[in-house]
């Protein structure tokens, strides 16, 4: 299983990024070999619109099966639940921190959105 | 025929105090002028000029539509929208409409013709008369966030018409390029404050850089005009005119009136516009 987190930093001691759509990038953790890579998103810090659309794109063609960030908007999660990834909103922390409470089960699944979106 | 745009830079400067007494005045004296009010997120020059709404059409933007069985899931369409309005999940091309700017790409590189134009309303543009004045504004729909295409809509509504003065939204961005583009003549309404200064100068680079003829009139005039006729001096643009800074052009824009209508005296400081218009119009 492959899980996505938004990070401020390129390796497991950064902190999340609680954007998700502008976030600095995204970790992509692999559950059973501990393995990971980094993934920018530095296309979407400068997008003047659909960020949040275009970082769901990135991480599903990732192939995650689940991810994991501060917030999440109506459109993000309307790309990332049409690709049945599990969406983990409110997390906070490193990123080993945050992997530690998932495997945990600490991480509260979210069934919608949890911001507004910027445009109606 | 000749465009007039009014336009500022800041906002609230007179650009529709400039735009509806022009044409109005114009409207007494020539047949065929018309005014558009081309600040459709927040129009207001119907306020002054009470115009009699005769017409209505609603303004749509050609946007995606993925017919899902002919959609073979290869997402050439997200690869060259660079708007975002489009997502490929599982093989099935998800379409956020609001985002679509209608540059056709999706449908031309659809390999299987997938994608037909659908619509997506973005206000109304409405024509009438208020008395011998062709009178046409658009509205955009509320959430709309988009202006230029209703923009154009409503300027292409006013382009039968021989004399047309197009009000134009404050700013230096795409609604006010939209609102400029193709005018013979734009009228930058300023004030002598710093803040008009500093706006007056962002909006003089954009109609240098668009290749405009362009003038200033200061609103409000008083005795600090020479912040704005020092920079006008050093820039080579002309002053075309100056309304003065007097209380009861206020308590008439606060009741919704015509100055020229109310205090005729200030028509005299609209001639040298109407001169300008006439010059190029014998041209």
């Amino acid at each position: 299983m492959k899980v996505a987190i938004s990070s401020t930093g390129g390796n497991l001691d950064s902190n999340i990024d609680l954007r998700f759509g502008r976030a600095y990038g995204f970790i992509i953790f692999d559950l059973e070999t501990e393995e990971f890579k980094f993934v920018n998103n530095i296309q979407n810090l400068e997008a003047s619109q659909g960020a949040g659309i275009q970082a769901a794109q990135t991480v599903v063609n990732q192939e995650a099966d689940a991810l994991i960030t501060g917030h999440c908007g109506p459109k993000a999660f309307k790309v990332l639940s049409a690709a049945d990834m599990k969406i983990y909103v409110g997390a906070e922390g490193t990123i080993k921190e945050v992997i530690q409470k998932f495997k945990n089960n600490e991480l509260k699944e979210a069934l919608s959105a949890d911001v507004e979106g910027h445009w109606m | 025929m000749i465009k007039i745009a009014v336009a500022s830079g800041k906002g609230g400067t007179g650009k529709s105090t400039v735009s509806t007494n022009l044409a109005y005045i114009l409207s007494e004296v020539y047949e065929d002028v018309a005014i558009v009010d081309c600040d459709v997120e927040e129009p207001n020059c119907h306020i002054f000029l009470n115009p009699e709404i005769k017409e209505s059409k609603e303004c749509y933007l050609a946007v995606p539509e993925v017919n899902r069985e002919l959609c073979i899931g290869c997402g050439k369409c997200t690869e060259i929208c660079q708007f975002n309005s489009l997502a490929l999940v599982k093989g099935k091309v998800i379409v956020f409409p609001e985002f679509c700017h209608s540059c056709g790409g999706c449908w031309l590189v659809c390999p299987t013709q997938a994608i037909s134009q659908g619509q997506r309303k973005v206000g109304v543009v409405e024509a009438g008369k208020a008395q011998k004045l062709n009178f046409i504004h658009g509205k955009s729909r509320i959430g709309e966030a988009m202006s230029p295409p209703l923009i154009k809509a409503a300027k292409k509504e006013g382009s039968q018409y021989n004399i047309q003065i197009l009000d134009c939204p404050p700013g230096t961005s795409c609604p006010v390029i939209t609102a400029v583009d193709e005018a013979d003549f734009v009228v930058l309404v300023t004030e002598p404050t710093p803040f008009g200064l500093y706006d007056l100068k962002l909006a003089v680079d954009v109609m240098k850089k668009l290749g405009k003829e362009f003038g200033i009139v200061i609103n409000r005039s008083s005795e600090n005009d020479h912040l704005i006729e020092d920079y006008a001096n050093a820039e080579n643009v002309s002053i075309i005119t100056k309304i003065a800074d007097d209380r009861r052009i206020s308590e008439c824009y606060s009741e919704g009136k015509l100055i020229t209508k109310e205090l005729t005296e200030y028509k005299e400081a609209f001639e040298p516009l109407v001169k300008l218009i006439e010059e190029r119009l014998k041209a």
